[in-house]
């Protein structure tokens, strides 16, 4: 039963997407102005994901502290990972769009650089997870520093927003500068529902991976120990 | 310090010692210790303070004086040797309990987690101060920076962005002290973290350096940091437990 | 302790942990390696959290502070500072259990473990003897009425066993309580009045000690222990 959800979601998930795909490609009129900005579809749903993962990382962690229950901080560190991914895409999506519009790799934008940070933050949760082996004290240790990411993110957010207030710099979006078209916003949120569904998937699948492997962790320590 | 005692001896005839007066005591013992333990080998004070100074000689080859203003820089310069040499000392905050299971001890001991995690930040604090303190005049020296003109503000942002960073260091310090890769892994969870308050510094240390008073633009940067201390000094204090705690 | 279990994970190291220790009993504590005996105590001392249970001591709750401040815990490291002396080292652990005269206190501590002669003496310079006589004047230092000591007897040489004996026997007469994990069966055994077996994460026997315990140290195993 369980099985038959994941695949209609990933289906689901995978005809958004195309059909968002096509549309963009074939049926939107190309921009003049813009360049390549058929790659904002993926762009900017990636970062609402990304950060959906981050603040949902948040709850789920709060509730393994509160309730114990390690099937949470599976969750969290399911969530986590796939948005970190999703991270990575609106980052590497980020950095094409910016070499075909304005021929740089990188620009000190607000939202490249907010994400940045966001990704460290995260990466870093991930590295301390790899570092523990003990199920129990990497769940804890994991939400603790769960907890205090969220909090950060939005420090970081606000921070570097300001920042560029003060400081402008070559700004990534189409929809401070020209104005886009009937239609045209649409298939960013039809888009977002599509990566939506692969990521919940994707997140399901790494939940039973933690399952099993702590299910392994606890055979292997139960052979060693008696 | 014995009138105290006596002081305190005699409230405890009378059945045990206020909660808020001990947990000052405890906070003030583990402070004394870390601080006694650090004065007696120098090793965090010597080696902070000696790779400060050579982050800021090797910068001098970065920018060639004559051409680029290095006041533009100077802030970022100055923030950025201090968030590299606390991280050496705040290591060894935690590594220190290490030794002979000392971290047990104080654990199992009547300490509230919150309170320890408090002197040992107290304690890193004043380290990090000192270094800072040194390192900084040897700053303004090296880099022609005057202080006087906005001495007072630049005491406040120090305090503040210093507080910010013992924070984070002493609750990562706690996080990674049974980790494999300790020394690895705090500045690689620490830095990330780290980046609002040192951007707020970095910006307010330049301008003040350039004699200029805090703008009305500048302030929301000193809220940052006022907002990010009191935050994560709350968020650490009530959560530093889970750590502690097997 | 009353239904308590530990996880690690998915792996219980405690299971349905049911004990109960009387006031004034020394209990010795028992099993293979990995039975779970540190655990047992590591939860006791307030170290780590059952997943499960309660452990009270005294009535109160194991991790609060009022308890703490009662139990002395005796663990494989001396947990002391290499970089201060005797007296200092003594005194921070004073503070920390709110003691309202911690100088007089810890120089009576060194006395009792002959250490006052080196009380301004770094620990970094003491012999192992002396360092180990330090860590047992630090545990009785708030003269605890619960003590917790892992295999005590492993690592002191004969010196250190005679002052912790002596304490040991004072704490008695008090009427404090001690459990004490040991592998040293016959030494252990002298001093209990009463014995627990775990084996596999489960008390497989908790009860006062016998005569046949004493007579042939393999009894216990054998007839409470598998194979």
């Amino acid at each position: 039963m369980r099985d038959k959800i994941l695949y209609i979601l990933a289906l689901v998930g995978l005809v958004l997407v195309s059909w968002t795909l096509y549309k963009v490609w074939f049926v939107l009129p190309k921009q003049a102005n813009v360049a390549a900005y058929q790659i904002l579809y993926f762009h900017v749903p990636a970062a609402f994901t990304a950060f959906t993962g981050f603040f949902t990382a948040l709850v789920m962690s709060g509730l393994y502290l509160k309730t114990g229950s390690l099937k949470y901080d599976a969750l969290a560190a399911g969530v986590t990972e796939v948005a970190v991914v999703f991270a990575s895409i609106n980052l590497v999506t980020g950095m094409i769009w910016a070499r075909y519009a304005w021929g740089i790799w990188w620009t000190w934008d607000a939202r490249l650089t907010t994400m940045l940070t966001c990704w460290l933050i995260y990466a870093g949760y991930l590295i301390l997870r790899r570092a523990i082996d003990e199920p129990t004290q990497r769940a804890k240790l994991s939400a603790f520093l769960s907890i205090l990411g969220c909090v950060d993110v939005a420090f970081v957010y606000k921070s570097i927003e300001w920042f560029r207030t003060q400081h402008p710099s070559p700004v990534l979006s189409v929809r401070s500068g020209g104005g886009m078209g009937p239609g045209m916003e649409a298939p960013i949120y039809w888009n977002w529902l599509g990566l939506a569904c692969i990521a919940t998937v994707l997140i399901i699948i790494r939940m039973r991976q933690e399952e099993v492997a702590r299910e392994i962790d606890s055979l292997r320590r139960a052979a060693h120990a008696y | 310090m014995e009138k105290t005692e006596a002081l305190v001896g005699r409230a405890s005839a009378r059945g045990g010692l206020q909660p808020a007066f001990l947990g000052l005591r405890q906070c003030l013992a583990i402070v004394a210790k870390d601080l006694r333990s650090e004065i007696r080998t120098k090793e965090a004070l010597n080696t902070s303070l000696a790779f400060s100074v050579v982050i800021f000689v090797l910068f001098s080859f970065a920018f060639d004086p004559g051409v680029l203003n290095v006041q533009d820089f100077s802030g970022g310069l100055l923030w950025l040797a201090f968030a590299f040499a606390g991280a050496l000392s705040l290591n060894r905050s935690f590594a220190r309990e290490l030794q002979n299971d000392c971290l047990d001890a104080l654990v199992a001991s009547p300490i509230a987690p919150g309170i320890l995690f408090l002197g040992k930040a107290i304690a890193n604090f004043v380290l990090l101060l000192a270094v800072e303190i040194v390192a900084l005049a040897v700053f303004s020296v090296m880099y022609d920076v005057h202080l006087r003109p906005q001495l007072g503000s630049i005491v406040l942002v120090t305090l503040l962005t210093t507080w910010a960073v013992t924070v984070i260091g002493t609750a990562f310090s706690a996080l990674t002290v049974n980790l494999r890769m300790r020394e690895l892994m705090l500045p690689i969870l620490t830095y990330p973290f780290l980046i609002p308050p040192l951007m707020a510094a970095i910006l307010l240390t330049t301008d003040l350096f350039a004699g200029k008073p805090i703008s009305a633009d500048n302030t929301i940067w000193v809220r940052v940091l006022v907002a990010f201390d009191v935050i994560f000094s709350l968020l650490a204090v009530v959560f530093i437990d889970i750590v502690l705690v097997g | 302790m009353d239904a308590v279990w530990k996880y690690y994970g998915d792996f219980p190291a405690l299971k349905n942990i049911v004990l109960q220790v009387s006031a004034g009993s020394t209990v010795a504590l028992l099993g293979r390696n990995g039975a779970g005996k540190t655990t047992l105590l590591r939860i006791l001392a307030g170290l780590s959290k059952p997943s499960q249970g309660q452990v009270r001591v005294q009535g109160a709750d194991a991790r609060q502070e009022s308890t703490r401040r009662r139990i002395g815990v005796l663990g494989h490291g001396i947990s002391l500072y290499d970089e201060l002396s005797a007296i200092e080292n003594l005194m921070v652990f004073g503070r920390l259990y709110g003691l309202p005269d911690p100088v007089e206190r810890a120089d009576e501590m060194l006395q009792r473990t002959g250490l006052d002669r080196v009380r301004d003496g770094l620990v970094r310079e003491f012999s192992r003897g002396m360092r180990q006589r330090l860590a047992i004047a630090r545990v009785f230092l708030h003269s605890p009425d619960l003590l917790l000591l892992d295999e005590p007897f492993t690592a002191l040489d004969d010196r250190a066993i005679a002052v912790l004996h002596s304490l040991l026997a004072e704490t008695h007469q008090r009427g404090g309580t001690v459990v004490m994990s040991t592998h040293q069966l016959r030494e252990a055994l002298e001093l209990a009045t009463h014995v627990a077996l775990i084996q596999r994460g489960q008390i497989a026997f908790a009860g006062e000690r016998r005569q046949e315990m004493l007579d042939d140290t393999g009894w216990l195993y054998r007839t409470y222990g598998e194979n």
